[in-house]
């Protein structure tokens, strides 16, 4: 019997974008503030999470059709890529490049190479953590 | 090194062999491995001329030289003698195996390939001047023995008797190599001769007699003496050839090899001469009054082979009185020479024994000595043949056994004279003992000969009709035979050329030279104490024979329970059986157990290395002050730990777990960690997620499946586990070596690495190696799930090792 949900369903829609920009300023702010991507995956994957408990497994792949496995694999390839990368120009492996520039819009930035590291680990976690819950919620 | 060489080329030979099988079908394989052995004994016998002065040849050969272990040949009067054993018999050996063993039914290229390899290592071991290398032969002795008793391998009395014998001797092979590496400590050489040289020296080491015993046992195991002679008689399941080759004249001679090469550096020790020559003597007697016993003709000689080993084994203990020479009887000198010449002359009789045994095995199908007689009309070369081995070993003139035999008698009567180690009151006993023996001796080689030859022939028992063996196998055993009575007639010329060398290489204390060696054998030496023993020996041992149907039968008395045998086989099965029981008492397949052993053991050694060591400190200099929140988080944390132990329910349980969790978040709030705080809260909710996920498909807490001893074991366990941690975190607080590198992060991490959050910095740029192998670990988990939910094999498969 399905019941109507219709309040949590509306609730979920509006709090999962809260969730996610939460977890995306958590993941940008890693590096200054408490933060980073471990949590930021957490938190994306606890909003994606919401929205399975609201609607069903089914709709979600519907609306985010993501294969979470690829998800994985592109994480722990730009983490390796990150951190390899320096050695093709002669640095150590894992060597760091950051510096300060003048963006448009968003003004005087720092970037930084661990950005993108932490960016994979952001990716395996979402991945991951997606997959085992997906799994389990499958099976019966 | 091409004498180094010569040691490797039977080997090198057996690789030949299968190929001349496989190709020429027509010819016996043994004719081409005939051609190893006989060129081996020519180049040997080119050195009996030179060594016979005194020269020795050596030669190496680098194996491993940075561990200074190399091959060495070192051809001396005694390993020269061994050598041309090995090389003579096994030519007479193989050329008989050409005849006994059929080129149709059998797997000769086995046979002749472990005969080969024998032959390699039995050289290796006598030419060894190296200990490692020496002991490297010696397992190689050892295992293609195995091999060739195991030769019949669908037999089940085979495969026993080859397990049997490979356990004794690498048993006593692995004792011998420990001798070899104390030696080696003792003298820091591995060289025998350099050992030898330094011989004073090291029978003052605390080493020394751990090092004697130990060799004494590789020795006696191999050479088959008491108590360790039990794997022989067992051996001869082995083909007649390998018997009469391996354990009659070359293999179980390694050990007299053995205690004779070392004899100039142990000799100096009371221990030795008494358990060479006592071991000897009692192996000698044990070994002739149960030949008797037996029934198998192989059986009869095995024993009789034991017996004869103890007799040489004794007088090599005896020879060892020589060196005592201020309070040595004169006469003891005849023992290095005897044992010598003992062996010479039982290599010829008892080869020639075996290879008749194998005769009347092939013709008349048995072996078994009830059912065979009268044999003699009909086979008249195979007895005259057996006719003068027996009489050799019972030691009846005109045959090498009575020479031999006499000089026995006499350094055993010497022995009574030696006014040291206590030898002058007990050394009594050995000649009586000697006596006793050498009457079982006559006895059983007179059994062995005429219960065969003699009496009434009995056809309806025999499974074939015997007839007279074909020429070629009976080459071998009558030039054996021709030796016994050859060596009768010139026995100073074969003490020239092989006897005086090799004492000399025992007694190099005693002379420089062959050509010092002062003795004179002569087959009448007038009217002597030995002479008359002879006499006597010859006297009661007819009556004794005469009489045997009378007196056989006490062997039949004799309690199966108290036998070695008995004893060896209950000692493996007790050793498997047991041994199975114990493991089967603790690898029970529960995990609670296996978790308390560890936790156990961890928790005891982690305590006892603490208090032993004196470890545990505590001090509070460096403490914060405790805040009224800290307390109340701590009850908190408590409460839910101890609900989580107690509650008789899953959900509950899952609960106090969370709070424990959160409780931990809070913790870290307070301790300032905002990132673990931040992680710690998240995690712990995934987590419950998920435990309440599996919930509903988990069955009830059964609390009372565990006995109430196990209980109380694991609350002590796990009480001396909470106790261990809390000790070492006192004590690593209490003192610190070193101190924190976290200065270093906080003063760098804005301009080295451009960030402000030490921690995710850390995490990425300083130790960002850790980080990609734990996001690799995450997703070799999430793999890990998938595959488990995805791929399960079904539950037919569903043997869980918990359950």
């Amino acid at each position: 019997m399905k019941t109507n949900d219709v309040i949590i369903q509306f609730t979920a829609k509006i709090v999962f974008f809260i969730i996610f920009f939460f977890s995306i300023h958590i993941f940008m702010a890693g590096h200054y503030t408490p933060g980073g991507g471990f949590v930021g995956g957490l938190l994306t994957s606890s909003a994606i999470v919401l929205l399975v408990l609201a609607y069903d497994l089914n709709t979600v792949r519907t609306v985010l059709p993501i294969n979470y496995i690829h998800l994985i694999a592109t994480g722990l390839l730009l983490a390796l890529g990150t951190a390899a990368f320096p050695m093709f120009i002669g640095k150590p492996f894992f060597t760091h490049f950051f510096d300060y520039f003048t963006l448009p819009l968003i003004g005087k930035t720092s970037l930084h190479t661990a950005m993108l590291f932490d960016a994979g680990v952001y990716l395996v976690v979402v991945g991951v953590t997606m997959t085992i819950i997906q799994r389990i919620g499958e099976d019966d | 090194m091409l004498q180094v060489l010569t040691i490797f080329i039977p080997m090198l030979a057996a690789i030949l062999v299968p190929f001349f099988y496989k190709i020429m079908k027509n010819i016996h394989t043994g004719w081409f491995v005939l051609a190893v052995p006989v060129t081996l004994a020519i180049i040997y016998s080119t050195y009996i001329a030179k060594v016979m002065e005194g020269d020795v040849f050596s030669a190496t050969l680098p194996w491993i030289p940075s561990l200074d272990i190399v091959f060495v040949s070192y051809l001396d009067g005694l390993s020269l003698l061994f050598s041309l054993l090995i090389t003579g018999i096994g030519s007479l050996v193989v050329l008989y195996s050409i005849f006994y063993l059929d080129k149709q039914k059998e797997k000769l290229h086995n046979f002749y390939v472990y005969l080969l390899l024998f032959m390699s290592a039995m050289l290796g071991v006598v030419q060894s001047d190296h200990l490692i290398t020496l002991y490297f032969f010696w397992e190689l002795t050892s295992i293609s023995s195995f091999l060739l008793i195991g030769y019949w391998y669908t037999r089940d009395a085979s495969r026993f008797g080859a397990l049997k014998s490979m356990m004794i001797t690498v048993g006593g092979g692995l004792m011998m190599l420990g001798s070899f590496i104390l030696l080696s400590i003792m003298g820091n050489t591995y060289s025998i001769r350099e050992l030898i040289g330094m011989m004073p020296d090291l029978a003052q080491h605390p080493f020394f007699t751990w090092a004697l015993i130990l060799l004494l046992l590789g020795a006696f195991t191999k050479s088959a003496q008491f108590p360790f002679y039990i794997w022989l008689p067992d051996a001869m399941e082995a083909p007649t050839p390998v018997s009469a080759y391996l354990h009659s004249a070359t293999m179980v001679k390694a050990g007299i090899y053995l205690v004779a090469r070392f004899t100039p550096i142990f000799a100096i020790s009371e221990l030795w001469i008494w358990l060479v020559t006592g071991i000897g003597i009692v192996t000698l007697f044990w070994g002739s009054f149960f030949a008797v016993k037996q029934t198998d003709l192989k059986g009869i000689l095995a024993f009789s082979t034991v017996s004869q080993l103890g007799l040489i084994m004794s007088l090599l203990g005896a020879s060892a009185v020589a060196i005592h020479s201020q309070n040595a009887p004169e006469a003891i000198k005849y023992a290095a020479f005897a044992a010598i010449f003992h062996l010479i002359n039982h290599a010829t009789f008892k080869g020639s024994l075996f290879m008749i045994a194998g005769i009347i095995d092939h013709e008349t199908g048995t072996r078994d000595i009830r059912k065979l007689g009268g044999l003699m009309s009909m086979m008249p070369l195979s007895f005259t043949i057996a006719a003068i081995g027996s009489f050799s070993m019972a030691g009846l003139p005109p045959f090498n056994g009575f020479l031999s035999k006499e000089m026995f008698l006499t350094a055993m009567l010497a022995l009574r004279n030696f006014d040291f180690f206590g030898f002058d009151t007990w050394g009594t006993l050995f000649p009586i003992v000697a006596w006793l023996a050498s009457i079982f001796t006559f006895v059983y080689s007179f059994y062995f000969v005429f219960k065969t030859f003699a009496g009434h022939y009995k056809p309806e028992q025999l499974p074939r009709k015997p007839h007279e063996a074909p020429i070629g196998m009976l080459i071998a055993p009558m030039l054996l035979a021709l030796f016994v009575i050859v060596i009768f007639f010139i026995p100073n010329v074969i003490g020239d050329m092989f006897v005086k060398p090799a004492v000399q290489a025992i007694q190099p204390f005693l002379y420089d030279t062959p050509a010092a060696v002062d003795i004179h054998v002569a087959a009448w030496h007038g009217l002597t104490p030995e002479l008359l023993m002879t006499i006597g020996i010859v006297l009661i041992g007819v009556l004794l024979f005469v009489s045997l149907p009378k007196w056989q039968s006490i062997y039949q008395h004799f309690p199966q329970t108290f036998t070695l045998n008995n004893a060896y086989d209950k000692f493996m099965v007790g050793l498997d059986v047991g041994l199975n029981r114990l493991s089967r008492r603790y690898m029970i397949g529960s995990m609670r157990h296996y978790l308390l052993y560890m936790l156990g053991s961890i928790a005891i050694i982690v305590i006892a290395s603490l208090i032993f060591k004196d470890a545990f400190t505590v001090s509070f200099d460096d403490v914060a002050p405790i805040h009224p929140y800290h307390i109340i988080l701590i009850i908190v944390l408590v409460i839910a730990t101890i609900m989580t132990m107690l509650v008789k329910s899953r959900l509950a349980a899952i609960i106090g777990l969370g709070a424990v969790g959160y409780t931990v978040a809070l913790f870290f709030v307070i301790f300032n960690a905002p990132d673990l705080a931040l992680t710690q809260l998240v995690i712990e909710t995934i987590s419950v997620a998920l435990f309440l996920l599996v919930f509903y498909h988990l069955p009830e807490i059964k609390r009372k499946s565990a006995t109430a001893p196990f209980k109380i074991g694991r609350i002590l366990i796990s009480v001396a586990v909470g106790c261990m941690v809390t000790l070492v975190a006192l004590s690593a607080h209490s003192q610190k070596l070193v101190p924190s590198i976290a200065k270093y992060y906080e003063e760098t991490v804005h301009d080295l690495a451009g960030g402000g959050n030490i921690v995710n910095v850390i995490l990425v740029d300083y130790r960002g190696f850790d980080t990609l192998f734990e996001i690799t670990v995450l997703s070799i988990a999430g793999m890990a799930i998938l595959a488990m939910i995805k791929l399960r094999m079904g539950k037919k498969e569903g043997q869980h090792e918990n359950k």
